[in-house]
């Protein structure tokens, strides 16, 4: 068994994202699990809180909304517009946050699958933001679980320390 | 002062090097008494130097990211988010193999 590591870069002062990824199984089933709304549920959100397709036009110019929900109910939507679907190797759309305190904060995400020997396959996701700001932000406030207490907390930092 | 005490900053490299750490694995660690490490967790949390998470019947401590090397922090917990949702996609993946849809 192979270790599955997800890679993560981040470069500070920089504006993207790009994910790595290497998944056992070809890449027509991999592109399946990210254009079934009924497989969406499945694993798009993290493992705390339910996730519900709201919306889903897999095509370009089509839509998507996804709900995450937590235990006591609280909902934390995502939309966007997809752009290109070239099945299987390759979608492009867009993605906004719907909890942020104003709207217009969003990301282009390109979603690349690489057919590796054995029928496995790379996938490489990239999100580029409008700002370094808006990324980090966005690092951040995954963090603080949509909470921003950033600037109260290092207040209280600087008093202790 | 949290950072004062040698228990409490080993408490910090610890976590620095491990990502997030179940609290037993950090009594582990040190020769004194689970109750004293414990302590010292209090005082760090109270600092917001790291934070706690009840799973399960955890209870996880990780770096505060605020705090502490602030982008490797941030980046670890993305790391973390993103390893848990490709797990589950894993697991699509194989019952869809299973089903020979493709």
């Amino acid at each position: 068994m192979l270790v599955k590591k997800t890679n993560i870069l981040a470069e500070p002062g920089k504006q993207e994202i790009v994910i790595t990824r290497e998944f056992d199984a070809p890449r027509e089933l991999v592109f399946k699990a990210f254009t079934d709304p009924t497989l969406i549920p499945q694993w798009w959100g993290p493992r705390s809180l339910s996730t519900q397709v709201d919306t889903m036009d897999v095509r370009p110019g089509g839509q998507w909304r996804f709900l995450n929900r937590d235990a006591k109910g609280n909902e934390y939507a995502f939309h966007g517009v997809y752009h290109e679907v070239r099945a299987p190797e390759r979608i492009i759309d867009t993605f906004e946050f719907e909890g942020l305190p104003e709207t217009g904060h969003v990301t282009l995400e390109t979603m690349k699958l690489e057919a590796l020997p054995g029928g496995r396959t790379k996938l490489i996701a990239q999100s580029v933001f409008q700002s370094v700001a808006d990324r980090d932000g966005m690092l951040q406030s995954d963090m603080e679980e949509g909470v921003n207490e950033t600037y109260d907390r290092l207040a209280e930092l600087l008093k202790k320390l | 002062m949290a950072l004062a005490d040698p228990t409490r900053r080993n408490i910090l490299v610890i976590l620095a090097n491990n990502g997030e750490l179940a609290a037993t694995a950090i009594y582990q660690q040190f020769p004194v008494s689970p109750q004293a490490v414990s302590q010292h967790l209090k005082v760090l949390r109270e600092a917001h130097l790291v934070e706690m998470e009840k799973r399960a019947q955890q209870r996880l401590y990780r770096l505060n990211p605020q705090t502490l090397s602030q982008f490797e922090a941030w980046v670890q917990h993305m790391q973390q988010r993103w390893s848990e949702r490709f797990d589950a996609l894993d697991t699509v993946l194989e019952s869809e193999k299973k089903k020979g849809v493709v």
